[in-house]
């Protein structure tokens, strides 16, 4: 038993350290991959083309190459080794999130009718109110079951930091194998679940409130 | 000098000339019917006059004040278009309600915004500011009993049928006052038993202050409805005059032809 709450209690440190990561992410790609949408969406060609590309690269390599990019790339190369390891895993998941959020994004500004942005502006109201007064409501109405889906998949993404030896559930799990104790690695498994759980919960009851127009 | 001017109109998408030399002119308080088979470029006047399209070329008058003149290459800042826009005002065929609001603050939205930014330039008192957005809701209470939506002021528009939204999208596009009112096909979108209703609103709206553009299929109603009917085909106006004269005694083959397959 004394085992057990060792183990409990190691596990939910690096929890903590998981629930960070992910918290950290969420804060930070959330608006960046709306800033990045714009981008994609730029009637400039120029701009279009820098942005379509920069998420084309992220979302075309696995989030562990870029894990090890932003943590030895800035040491090795320009002689300016990275703060923390895990300052490097914030920034590669912002980044990678951000990216993948744009395109959620996108498809849901896309998808309201160029009607609602005509009605604005013949009722004089400039871009900036158009959208967020207007679109940006029905764009989260939209893309919350994608959002959802995406968030999800982040909660257990965290689990690559552990490739740069950031201490989170996954990496703590781990030192039990050198005591022979396999089990704590499979233990992990109710805190994700947990955790899952009770976001699959609340992207439900945002959904059922969102419920009251239709778009 | 009329109260509108519309001098030779341009309009071409790519390689298709839409609209080719549109010249009318209206006098305070007229209403106008445009009246004409799909792709005669009605819609596409329509949306030049509120700048949702900027024409290519022509030149647009409103109570002596020139508030467009083409020139080519000419782009706008969204500052110069909301100026332009401000004299007209614009039904939808498709309503275009905004769905997350309720009917009432449909028609109180924009009005409100353009107050936060008045009050913000004038630097206006919290209890000035209160006493404006209290004559907005006012003005929508208003506009909601002239349209007979007095009781649905809090329903959202998923919660109204086709009618009742565009009955909405009437009292909103009447918030800001403008000077031009303009309807496109404000009907086309409605079960032919919701139609009525819209058509008996818009008619209800006629007095000698509001000038009305109204591209409509609805011939029975432009004939009862109109001081002056416009028939265009093919990007320009075909033939134009009184009620009478275009439907009565049309001289245009093309309106004979128009208006024996409407029957």
């Amino acid at each position: 038993m004394a085992l057990f709450w060792e183990v409990t209690v190691s596990l939910l440190k690096g929890f903590g350290t998981t629930c960070s990561i992910f918290g950290l992410t969420l804060v930070l790609a959330l608006p960046l991959g709306l800033l990045i949408s714009f981008g994609t969406m730029s009637k400039f060609r120029p701009i279009k083309a820098v942005f379509k590309t920069f998420v084309w690269i992220i979302r075309g390599v696995p989030l562990m190459l870029q894990l090890f990019v932003v943590f030895y790339v800035p040491g090795f190369v320009f002689g300016m080794p990275i703060a923390s390891r895990f300052v490097a895993t914030i920034i590669a998941f912002v980044i990678n999130y951000a990216c993948y959020f744009s395109e959620i994004y996108r498809a849901g500004i896309e998808a309201i009718p160029v009607g609602q942005t005509e009605a604005g502006e013949v009722l004089g109201m400039t871009k900036w109110q158009i959208f967020r007064k207007v679109i940006f409501m029905q764009v989260v109405k939209r893309i919350i079951p994608p959002m959802g889906n995406e968030i999800i998949t982040l909660v257990k993404d965290t689990a690559l930091a552990r490739v740069i030896a950031v201490t989170e559930i996954i990496w703590r799990a781990e030192q039990f194998t050198s005591r022979a104790l396999i089990w704590p690695l499979f233990y992990t498994a109710v805190f994700y679940l947990a955790f899952v759980g009770a976001l699959t919960l609340l992207f439900g009851r945002a959904e059922k409130k969102l419920g009251y127009y239709k778009v | 000098m009329s109260f509108l001017t519309v001098k030779n109109i341009n309009k071409s998408f790519g390689n298709t000339e839409v609209l080719r030399g549109i010249d009318f002119s209206l006098e305070k308080g007229e209403v106008v019917s445009i009246i004409g088979s799909s792709g005669s470029g009605k819609t596409t006047l329509l949306r030049c006059l509120n700048f949702l399209e900027i024409a290519d070329v022509g030149e647009i008058t409103v109570d002596g004040e020139t508030v467009f003149k083409a020139e080519r290459g000419q782009v706008f800042s969204d500052k110069e278009l909301r100026d332009k826009r401000s004299r007209f005002g614009l039904v939808f065929q498709s309503f275009n309600l905004f769905p997350q609001y309720t009917a009432l603050d449909n028609l109180t939205l924009a009005p409100r915004l353009r107050l936060d930014e008045r009050a913000k330039r004038e630097k206006m008192s919290a209890a000035q500011k209160r006493e404006e957005t209290a004559k907005i809701r006012a003005r929508a209470d208003e506009l909601l009993e002239q349209v007979g939506l007095t009781e649905k002021a809090g329903f959202y528009p998923c919660q109204l049928s086709g009618g009742q939204q565009q009955r909405v999208a009437i009292a909103r596009a009447l918030m800001l006052s403008p000077d031009i009112l303009c309807f496109d096909e404000p009907t086309s979108a409605l079960d032919p038993e919701l139609t009525g209703e819209v058509l008996r609103v818009i008619r209800s709206l006629k007095d000698s202050e509001r000038t009305m553009i109204i591209v409509t299929h609805e011939m029975e109603f432009a004939r009862h409805v109109s001081d002056k009917v416009i028939f265009m085909a093919d990007g320009v106006i075909e033939e134009a005059g009184t009620p009478e004269e275009v439907f009565g005694n049309p001289q245009s083959e093309k309106t004979k032809a128009f208006l024996a397959h409407d029957k």
